[in-house]
């Protein structure tokens, strides 16, 4: 069985690099899991958590917003406009942001406080799950 | 020699505490143009893979969308300007207002009518000092520019354009930007961003590389929906990027000329200086030499 090589770059930096044996990210169709030898497949994301297991058989946990799932010839790149590795991620900011976004929700802005909370949100569940 | 010799030290002093600011504003530039260098760089693998994700919907699916439809007549266009927040950067600004300038010109030569956007002080008050509408203007993140502000603009630009009332819609939209090519050359380019011409990626596709057959989710249509505003907004982030790291360039190339050109004056003034501390001394002598003579005339004259 091959290897995925796998890239997780979001728009200003490549978060992380390197070979896998599975992947599973949320898309707008629910939750996909990529193992070697997979169709070449081109998805939406949406805020979530991407779960890497490498081919050590450790875990990476990222947090990643909107953006797109590439799969070809064993080559995943996970694209996003902003994406956080779990161990980076500061939890008490993130409940902060979401508390944030929630009171802004509640007056004006809603689209935007509902982008910001996603975020929000995302990060948490990445730092919970890798924990 | 018309001004004294302390006059001269007091202006050799100045220079030279004007070469050290200058000095000072080159290393920052210098130290700060790495940065931007690699800020370029590191922003590269997710334009690569966008453009790669773009070019193969765009070559297996027929799918007709918004963002890359040519329009029939367009009358109404849009042109952003990218300049520099801070001046002190030699004629960067200004090179880049030209082109703009030029480009403005000859979208009216043919009888479109343009919107202004700018980004950077230095744009938004120059059209400002003559009067010339700007549709909207951002500022306060020249040198260092991050996605959010990308997005920001790419967002307006896209509601401009896919914007349905014959008011405020633009039917194209030209970026003019300052690409870096060297640590040396920068040269301000106007490119047009939309509708968008999606074969124009920064790494074509080579003959042999065949794409692969993508399965698309939800759907080809709702991929390319969501896949061509990101598109755009990495397109613009990549430019401002690139005027930023040539902005830095300019000015580290303005504030080394800068602190030559002190040196240069300090080195005149102090042979200056010298001089007329050398005619003073001479002076001086001469004016002895000559009380002495008189004198000992006096005297040879009495005896």
């Amino acid at each position: 069985m091959g290897v995925l090589q796998v890239e997780l770059v979001s728009a200003d930096r490549l978060v992380w690099s390197g070979e896998a044996s599975m992947i599973i990210a949320r898309t707008s169709e629910g939750d996909v899991g990529i193992l070697p030898g997979h169709a070449p497949m081109l998805s939406v994301m949406v805020d979530g958590v991407v779960d890497v297991t490498t081919t050590d058989g450790e875990t990476w946990i990222a947090a990643v917003d909107a953006g797109f799932l590439s799969v070809a010839d064993d080559r995943v790149s996970v694209l996003a406009e902003h994406a956080e590795m779990a161990h980076d991620i500061n939890l008490e900011k993130a409940r902060a942001d979401l508390d944030r976004a929630h009171a802004a929700g509640e007056n004006d802005d809603e689209s935007q406080a509902a982008v910001a909370a996603a975020w929000a949100d995302a990060r948490i569940r990445a730092v919970e799950r890798a924990n | 020699m018309a001004l004294s010799v302390r006059e001269y030290r007091a202006r050799i002093k100045s220079t030279q505490s004007m070469k050290k600011i200058t000095r000072a504003m080159e290393l920052i530039a210098a130290s700060r143009i790495i940065k931007a260098q690699q800020r370029a760089q590191a922003a590269a693998p997710y334009s690569r893979e966008l453009t790669r994700a773009v070019s193969a919907v765009a070559t297996f699916s027929n799918v007709d969308h918004a963002l890359v439809t040519e329009p029939i007549d367009s009358d109404h266009v849009s042109v952003l300007v990218v300049t520099s927040d801070r001046g002190l950067a030699g004629a960067y600004s200004s090179s880049v207002i030209k082109e703009g300038e030029r480009l403005i010109e000859k979208l009216k030569a043919e009888g479109k009518s343009v919107t202004i956007y700018t980004s950077g002080r230095k744009a938004a008050a120059y059209f400002k000092f003559r009067n010339r509408a700007v549709k909207q203007s951002w500022a306060g993140f020249s040198d260092q520019p991050t996605y959010d502000d990308a997005r920001e603009i790419a967002s307006t630009l896209i509601e401009a354009f896919t914007a349905d009332q014959e008011a405020d819609s633009t039917d194209e939209v030209h970026i003019v930007y300052t690409r870096f090519r060297s640590m040396l050359v920068q040269e301000p380019v106007a490119v047009r961003l939309l509708p968008l011409e999606v074969v124009e990626g920064t790494e074509a596709p080579e003959p042999g590389d065949v794409l692969p057959l993508y399965e698309f989710e939800p759907s080809a249509h709702d991929v390319l929906d969501a896949l061509l505003p990101k598109y755009v907004t990495s397109r613009i982030f990549t430019a401002l990027l690139q005027a930023a790291a040539s902005e830095l360039a300019a000015r580290q190339k303005a504030m080394k000329s800068a602190t030559d050109n002190a040196e240069e004056l300090i080195k005149k003034y102090t042979r200056i200086a010298n001089q007329a501390r050398q005619a003073g001394i001479t002076q001086e002598i001469s004016e002895i030499v000559g009380g002495v003579n008189a004198l000992a005339d006096a005297n040879a004259g009495s005896e």
